[in-house]
């Protein structure tokens, strides 16, 4: 079976999305991700999309769903690296993504994170 | 739309849609034919983009059914002409259905009026038990 591997630094839930993901990959990130924040008691979660190469309105969905859902459980969620294309796009698709914490790179969103942990 | 004709020397690429992974497929086949076209890189996003939420549409509304992508000219312009084809159940309202909102399954209600911002022309022809056809053209 397809998974996205999660991997786990200190407090923060590190993914790294390589793949071109079909829908149910997506769907099944997000449930891992949930289980292991609360397993982990994870205070982060870092998402780097910086191969991803497009986002539609299903995968920034999924996006948005870890960020809503990670807050519940009191975890910041950062995506990190996306495409200027994939920005100007999603955009034009009418996704902004409302309420996603982003940055430009890993290690500023590990800043991110790290800023908010602090408080 | 424009009666752009086919690049007789590219052939129409054809992809069933019949699972999810089909909509991976889809965009693979919409990467090569802008990469053709000579899009550029933020063209090629905006048209896999859009072929990623019409072949999401064939699957979850149409009950799946294929795609044809081809390279078009019109003059000295080039573009991609991408068709969705089901014998799903159709659209009684497609004005409602074109709409940045509605949506009858779980998604977010992007994929048609958000795929059409995506594109260049747009076309849909469906009725209610006649399945839908989609066809959809980005200039260069």
């Amino acid at each position: 079976m397809d998974r996205i591997p999660i991997l786990r630094m200190g407090r923060t839930l590190l993914v790294t999305v390589q793949v071109d993901m079909h829908d149910q990959l997506a769907v099944r990130l997000l449930d891992d991700l949930t289980e292991m924040i609360t397993k982990t008691r994870a205070r982060g979660v870092l998402i780097d999309i910086s191969a991803l190469d497009m986002v539609d309105s299903f995968i920034g969905r999924m996006i948005a769903d870890v960020a809503a859902t990670s807050r519940i459980l009191d975890a910041q969620t950062v995506v990190v690296g996306m495409q200027p294309a994939v920005a100007i796009t999603l955009v034009e698709l009418g996704m902004e993504l409302p309420g996603v914490r982003t940055a430009l790179d890993v290690e500023r969103g590990m800043e991110l994170l790290n800023d908010a942990g602090d408080r | 739309m424009t009666p752009a004709i086919a690049d007789p020397t590219r052939p129409v690429v054809r992809v069933d849609i019949t699972e999810n992974e089909d909509v991976v497929v889809v965009r693979q086949r919409a990467r090569e034919q802008g990469r053709r076209a000579g899009f550029s890189l933020l063209e090629i996003t905006k048209l896999v983009t859009a072929a990623s939420e019409l072949a999401r549409n064939t699957l979850e509304h149409g009950g799946g059914g294929y795609a044809e992508l081809e390279v078009c000219i019109d003059g000295i312009r080039r573009g991609v002409r991408m068709r969705f084809v089901d014998e799903g159940p159709g659209i009684s309202d497609v004005e409602q259905a074109m709409r940045d909102g509605f949506t009858t399954g779980k998604g977010l209600g992007l994929g048609l009026g958000g795929s059409r911002r995506l594109v260049s022309e747009f076309a849909i022809d469906s009725a209610p038990g006649s399945g839908t056809r989609v066809t959809v053209v980005r200039w260069k």
